[in-house]
């Protein structure tokens, strides 16, 4: 059974959400608090949405100095899986496990919606069940989700496959319509939309199902690249 | 010695700003006409306990690099300010 750490901010609102994600797909998840140093016995680590820190500066701008993200770095160089949601997402970029940075969506306004995303790789553990180019409606709740980058990041990502998941229609401003990218071994992704909030028809959609899936199932497979 | 230093972190350039595009689309409606590129950014005010202006200024921008800007999207800048009101 994969053990999941789903690590709490000062601040996090997704926790509760990612934690029922991972047990109705079977894994054993509990939370992790901020302060911890050591994520030893985890097999992938959940970085949730919400307003670390208050958001306060920049979002993620002083969750990246909480002193679990040197365990997270640690725990990213060895080959676990991490996956950052949101605020997590914008917690990964400020701590240079991603690259980029996330700004105000292009309008100026907070956006929670359905969207539709489209999976443009399948080379990394959260979408290493999709298919290419599929379809998946899964919500998007965030103010600062507009993905921006150099031309040479960009480059990059293109180069080597690192877009996992796209807006079909974009709705922030996302440099490439990036909802998701991962880093360069496929162990770490970020993404805007929340796919722990669309496990279940009963609540508008379940296609954020294959994704966890495929990320609570690559420990398990030594997912490599 | 104390100095009052002021840090300006700045979007760089060619980064898109929506929060001065919106603001330059008000300011005709209010008959602030003739105004262009307004660029939105953040100002950070402290004191700074250091042997010399140069010092100050030094660690001030060090500390704006590592925490106050996000230097894939910001530029900071550090200058000294006149007596700090506090």
């Amino acid at each position: 059974m994969t053990r999941v750490g789903v690590v709490v901010f000062p601040g996090s609102n997704c926790e509760y959400d990612a934690l029922a994600a991972m047990t109705s797909l079977g894994a054993d998840a509990e939370l992790v608090w901020h302060s911890v140093t050591d994520l030893d016995g985890f097999d992938a680590i959940i970085l949730p949405g919400g307003f670390a820190h208050g958001d306060y500066l920049r979002p993620g701008a002083l969750a990246r100095f909480s002193p679990v993200m040197e365990a997270v770095t640690r725990f990213a160089s060895d080959g676990g899986s991490v996956l950052g949601i949101c605020n997590g997402f914008q917690v990964l970029t400020e701590a240079g496990l991603l690259p980029g940075a996330l700004q105000k969506n292009r309008g100026l306004t907070f956006l929670c919606q359905p969207t539709t995303l489209v999976v443009s790789s399948t080379a990394s553990v959260l979408t290493s069940h999709a298919t290419l180019g599929q379809e998946l409606v899964i919500p998007i709740n965030h103010f600062s989700g507009s993905y921006t980058c150099d031309d040479a990041t960009y480059d990059e990502l293109i180069a080597n496959d690192r877009i996992v998941l796209t807006y079909k229609e974009n709705p922030n401003g996302s440099r490439g319509d990036i909802a998701g990218i991962t880093n360069a071994r496929g162990n770490v992704v970020g993404l805007m939309p929340h796919p722990e909030r669309a496990m279940s028809t009963l609540l508008g959609s379940d296609d954020g199902r294959i994704l966890l899936e495929s990320f609570v199932t690559a420990p398990i497979a030594s997912f490599v690249l | 010695m104390n100095y009052f230093v002021i840090v300006d972190v700045t979007l760089r350039a060619g980064i898109a700003d929506p929060e001065g595009a919106t603001i330059e689309r008000a300011l005709p409606a209010l008959g602030f006409t003739g105004v262009t590129d307004v660029k939105a950014g953040k100002s950070f005010r402290m004191n700074i306990d250091a042997d010399s202006e140069t010092d100050a200024l030094e660690k001030a921008t060090a500390l704006a690099e590592r925490l106050l800007s996000n230097p894939v999207i910001e530029d900071a800048s550090a200058r000294l300010g006149a007596v700090h009101a506090s």
